[in-house]
């Protein structure tokens, strides 16, 4: 290494989560956290996404959104993979509660339970829960 | 410890905003640094000039301008957020400047602690 290049020292990588709570509509949390994980994806961290309660919902497969006239923005989850987004958690007792499983979801997910999950979170940098 | 704050509420509705206030003015009393207080969601009307809240109520968007001012605490609006809101230069308060969601990421890096408030 050139004695300039040192001056920076190393690349910070902060692991980084996402937690989604909510339902897509009804509220504009989960819209406007899916903005904050498109951009923080530019940024090199390790991101991690994940969906817990009626944040299942967000990832829920024939979504119709005309009659309460609001954008259908499910398929924007596609874009995660793009942008090299993989670690997606969806919490298993959510889901199970809803009577839904992983096959209801727009896209793959690792579902995990809350134990494991309550792990995963525990050697987060940065936690922004919506 | 150096620390960044996020605010995911208005300054009315939910008391986050006021929360988020008197950490940041705790941190500082305390000898830590607030570096960057991030607003997102409704928490972008925080920083609207135009609000004009009772006289014998606090009044959250002017307290915000006196902490950037005497503790040089970094206010940042999210661009996205803002302008659905109606937020935009020329209702913006003195002390904040309107930024990209990048601002958030950097917050979440450049700190030792990212504190979010919100519902």
């Amino acid at each position: 290494m050139e004695p300039w290049e040192e001056q920076d020292g190393p690349e910070v990588v902060k692991r980084f989560m996402y937690v989604n709570r909510r339902a897509p509509y009804g509220t504009i949390y989960a819209l406007e956290c899916l903005e904050v994980v498109l951009i923080a994806a530019a940024f090199d961290q390790d991101v991690s996404v994940v969906f817990v309660d009626d944040g299942v919902y967000q990832l829920k497969k024939n979504q119709d959104t005309t009659a309460i006239g609001m954008k259908n923005f499910s398929k924007t989850y596609r874009a995660l993979d793009d942008y090299d987004v993989e670690k997606i958690y969806v919490e298993k007792e959510s889901l199970e509660k809803r009577g839904l499983t992983a096959g209801d979801l727009v896209i793959p997910v690792e579902v995990i339970a809350a134990d494991k999950l309550r792990e995963i979170m525990a050697q987060q940098d940065v936690v922004i829960s919506s | 410890m150096k620390f960044g704050i996020l605010i995911n509420e208005g300054p009315f509705t939910h008391q986050a905003s006021d929360s988020a206030y008197r950490f940041a003015l705790a941190a500082i009393e305390k000898g830590h640094q607030v570096s960057r207080v991030f607003f997102y969601n409704d928490g972008v009307n925080n920083s609207n000039r135009l609000s004009e809240p009772q006289s014998d109520d606090r009044n959250l968007v002017a307290l915000w301008a006196e902490l950037a001012k005497t503790h040089g605490v970094d206010l940042v609006v999210c661009i996205a957020a803002a302008l659905r809101r109606g937020i935009k230069e020329q209702v913006l308060q003195e002390g904040f400047r309107i930024s990209g969601l990048g601002q958030l990421v950097e917050a979440g890096i450049q700190n030792d602690r990212l504190v979010v408030f919100g519902d």
